[in-house]
């Protein structure tokens, strides 16, 4: 059994509602952070505790937070990125909707370290009920003096806004997030400059997503050093994984990031398995943008060493073996599957959310849906699965915003590992309708090369 | 600090420029093929640039202080130069793949209506694809069409031919001061478009025509009216209480075909030399005087030879010099024979212009 520092509570009847929050120890972080630290030390904790930002790239959160510039006069504002539309990933979701508490108090300590006195919440659309969720809960902390001018006597002033998309994944990328947010067209901005320099109304700005907010409500009542004993090298603290797809327990789920991926799928205690006695083919373990790993790579590096889910191990291998923690969005695909359709499914995805502001993306990621459609529909060419290759190569990093890497990626992984699928759509064009193309070999286990 | 020049080496090619300068800026002082291809930045125009990715380069090292090389390209538009700094434009195969893949994106959509395209022939994006693209396209599907918008009595808008380059959004928002039109919808069916019909009739809302790399936004009064290239572009002037009054007449004979601003070489509207600011013209100079005697001329425009529209009109051009008195020591050539003395499929007094229709065979037949 996995420490909990972020669910522990989640199950407690009414902990939605400030009295039960409080009875069970919440804001405490917030007592003992205006209270006892200055800023600057509380930022030191978060640097400690190597908290990762898990919101997908995994930059560490206490470096973000001190490349904020904090010229004079100059408001800075924190907010946070609430708009979680990645397939797959609905772990902010189960946050904001059973311990909103969590969220607020975790935002509120945040912003006292950045000297943040205005906070939004931006949240993605189509979670129509959450936003009134959090407003009740904003309400509730005002009313017992969490928020408002002079929190506590300690001077310090805080107010948060929660703000709705209006259902764009784009606006999940921080700059267009903040566009949006300004009330413009959600297009990314061209960094630089960062948003720590000059971000929402070209003020400093930290953009930080849910969990890595929440998180550091655990860092800052256990201390930086305690939080960074959980997990594993540079992976620390715990990770909230929301498992999906063809698994018998799909859910939310927290981990400390020491088990294996296999102990992740098959125990009882998280995913149980996968649903109806099928077996194992793919995996995608970060949400929709990052590489899928055939069920061979997914349980075991290619170097043959049990992989981790953590950081490091999930990308052992680089993307030519390895994948991605991203945003914990866990996507487990059984041998009932077939990765084309997949594959196309996501591409047809990205070509929707593309913003369409810079030509490769825009146009790209069109191209690339057509062409899946064709092969999933058994008309494509032997060409076609080249010509795919050479497409997402001309998307990846030429573009302003990482969509144009999430849209590739996913296309590349799946003709890196799955090129067989793609040729056996091609060549049996009328068969690719009626059957799919099975586990084949994709759960072998891999020939690791022994050197002396 | 701020008037100390910094040393930025492009394609092993050194010049210094002033802080602040975007490495696109530093190439084109440069000049030639070092000179990145750009379709949306725009000098004049805040905030323009880094979305058409055409411009990319290579930073092989990040600058004096930090010779780390940059790992992805960069948008030389939007990007400044630090001093030391080394940036690989066609002397890096990235640079030029990525190029050619941006060009082939661009086009995969593009309707190629070259031929009854009003831009044809001053159009960034054919000069583009000559310059940077393949012959061919691997593309095979249906380009993307959209439903028409009528953007009003001035401005005749081609969606298909869009490459969203913003440049008219931040136009319309910058110079004209009341923007109706921006980017609808997102991704591949992002459109330029008003919700309000027929209502671009902002005094300066014609810039967008100059700004406008393709055909996308055309000259509703130029419409189908003459090729580009048979226009002779001519530099006048005209007293004009709302704009600089300096413009390019497009004439042919002595009809002034069309009015538009000066541009440089890049395509970008050139400072007015009266105002000192961007030079851009008001809908009654570039819409309502089209007659010749409505404006000083001052002389043939200084055009550069990027595209066809300058073909024998440029400025100290050389005409080749006839060499056949050279080559017969004086001698004045002799004619030998006249052709239709012999052959009787041509008859010179036939004047072509005149006959009614085609000309067929039946026109030269002997009459009996």
């Amino acid at each position: 059994m996995g420490r909990k520092l972020l669910l522990e509570k989640a199950h407690v009847e009414g902990i939605r509602y400030y009295d039960v929050y409080r009875r069970e120890g919440g804001y405490r972080s917030v007592e003992k952070a205006l209270k006892s630290m200055t800023p600057d030390e509380v930022t030191e904790e978060v640097k400690k505790s190597g908290l990762r930002g898990r919101g997908g790239a995994g930059f560490p959160t206490g470096m973000k937070w001190s490349f904020l510039a904090k010229p004079e006069g100059v408001p800075r504002y924190l907010v946070v990125n609430a708009d979680e539309s990645e397939p797959g990933t609905f772990k902010d979701r189960y946050l904001m909707e059973f311990i909103p508490h969590l969220l607020i108090e975790g935002i509120i300590v945040s912003s006292y370290a950045l000297g943040a006195n205005t906070s939004y919440i931006y949240i993605r659309g189509e979670y129509a009920w959450i936003p009134d969720i959090l407003e009740q809960a904003i309400a509730e902390a005002r009313n017992n003096g969490w928020l408002g001018k002079n929190i506590m006597g300690t001077g310090y002033s805080l107010e948060i806004y929660v703000q709705r998309g209006a259902g764009a994944y784009i606006c999940g990328e921080e700059t267009a997030l903040l566009e949006s947010l300004e009330g413009k067209r959600g297009n990314p901005r061209i960094k630089p400059p960062f948003p720590a320099v000059k971000g929402l109304y070209d003020c400093p700005t930290v953009v930080n997503n849910v969990e890595t907010i929440a998180a550091v409500v655990p860092i800052v009542n256990d201390g930086g050093e305690e939080y960074a004993k959980i997990g594993v090298g540079r992976s620390t603290g715990t990770k909230l994984m929301s498992a999906c797809g063809n698994i018998r327990k799909p859910g939310v789920y927290e981990i400390d990031m020491t088990i294996s991926v296999e102990e992740f799928i098959f125990s009882d205690e998280y995913c149980g398995g996968i649903a109806n006695g099928k077996r194992l083919k793919a995996c995608i373990p970060g949400g929709s943008s990052v590489p899928i790993l055939p069920a061979n790579l997914l349980l075991k590096t290619a170097k043959g060493e049990t992989r981790y889910m953590h950081y490091e191990s999930l990308s052992d291998g680089g993307f030519a073996t390895g994948s991605m923690m991203g945003s914990g969005g866990f996507i487990v695909l059984d041998e009932d599957q077939c990765i084309v359709k997949h594959t196309y499914t996501l591409a047809r995805f990205y070509r929707h959310e593309s913003c369409g502001q810079c030509s490769p993306c825009r146009e790209g990621t069109g191209w690339m849906e057509k062409i899946l459609w064709n092969i999933d529909n058994g008309k494509g060419k032997m060409s076609d699965i080249d010509l795919l290759w050479d497409i997402q190569g001309k998307i990846e990093g030429n573009t302003i915003c990482p969509l144009g890497d999430a849209a590739a990626w996913p296309v590349a992984a799946a003709i890196r590992h799955f090129r067989d699928e793609f040729e056996w759509h091609v060549k049996n064009p009328a068969e690719c309708m009626q059957r799919n193309y099975g586990l084949a070999h994709y759960a072998d286990p891999i020939h690791v090369p022994v050197t002396a | 600090m701020s008037d100390q020049l910094l040393k930025v080496t492009i394609d092993n090619i050194t010049v210094e420029v002033p802080a602040g300068t975007t490495i696109l800026q530093a190439a084109r002082q440069i000049g030639g093929d070092v000179t990145p291809p750009a379709m949306c930045f725009y000098t004049p125009l805040k905030g323009s640039g880094g979305k058409c990715r055409t411009c990319l380069v290579e930073v092989s090292k990040g600058s004096e202080k930090d010779p780390r090389p940059m790992p992805k390209l960069v948008a030389s538009c939007r990007t400044t130069v630090m001093d030391g700094m080394e940036v690989k434009s066609v002397t890096s195969q990235r640079v030029l793949d990525a190029r050619a893949g941006v060009v082939e994106l661009l086009l995969i959509n593009h309707p190629l209506d070259c031929p009854v395209c009003d831009q044809a022939g001053e159009c960034h994006l054919q000069d583009l694809s000559y310059e940077h693209g393949k012959a061919g396209t691997r593309y095979e599907f249906q380009r993307r069409t959209f439903k028409k918008h009528d953007l009003g009595e001035y401005i005749q808008l081609h969606m298909t031919r869009c490459i969203l380059c913003y440049r008219c959004v931040f136009t319309a928002d910058q110079v004209s001061g009341k923007r109706v039109h921006g980017v609808l919808d997102r991704g591949d069916h992002a459109e330029i478009a008003t919700y309000i019909e027929k209502n671009l009739n902002n005094e300066f809302i014609g810039n967008v025509i100059d700004v406008c790399p393709v055909g996308a936004l055309t000259d509703k009064t130029f419409r189908f009216k003459n090729r580009v290239w048979f226009t002779k572009p001519l530099y006048a002037h005209r007293d004009c209480s709302k704009c600089c009054g300096e413009v390019t007449l497009w004439m042919r004979g002595d009809e002034v075909f069309r009015v538009t601003a000066r541009k440089d070489e890049w395509g970008e509207i050139k400072t007015s030399a009266k105002t000192g600011d961007t030079g851009w013209i008001c809908n009654d100079c570039r819409f309502h005087n089209k007659n010749a005697s409505d404006w000083q001329i001052e002389g043939l425009a200084d055009i550069s030879r990027h595209s066809v529209i300058g073909q024998g009109k440029y400025k100290g051009l050389k005409k080749p010099a006839e060499t056949i008195e050279k080559v017969l020591d004086g001698r004045q050539p002799r004619l030998l024979m006249d052709i239709h003395s012999v052959s009787e499929v041509n008859k010179p007094e036939i004047e072509l212009s005149t006959i009614q229709g085609p000309a067929t065979s039946a026109v030269f037949k002997k009459k009996p």
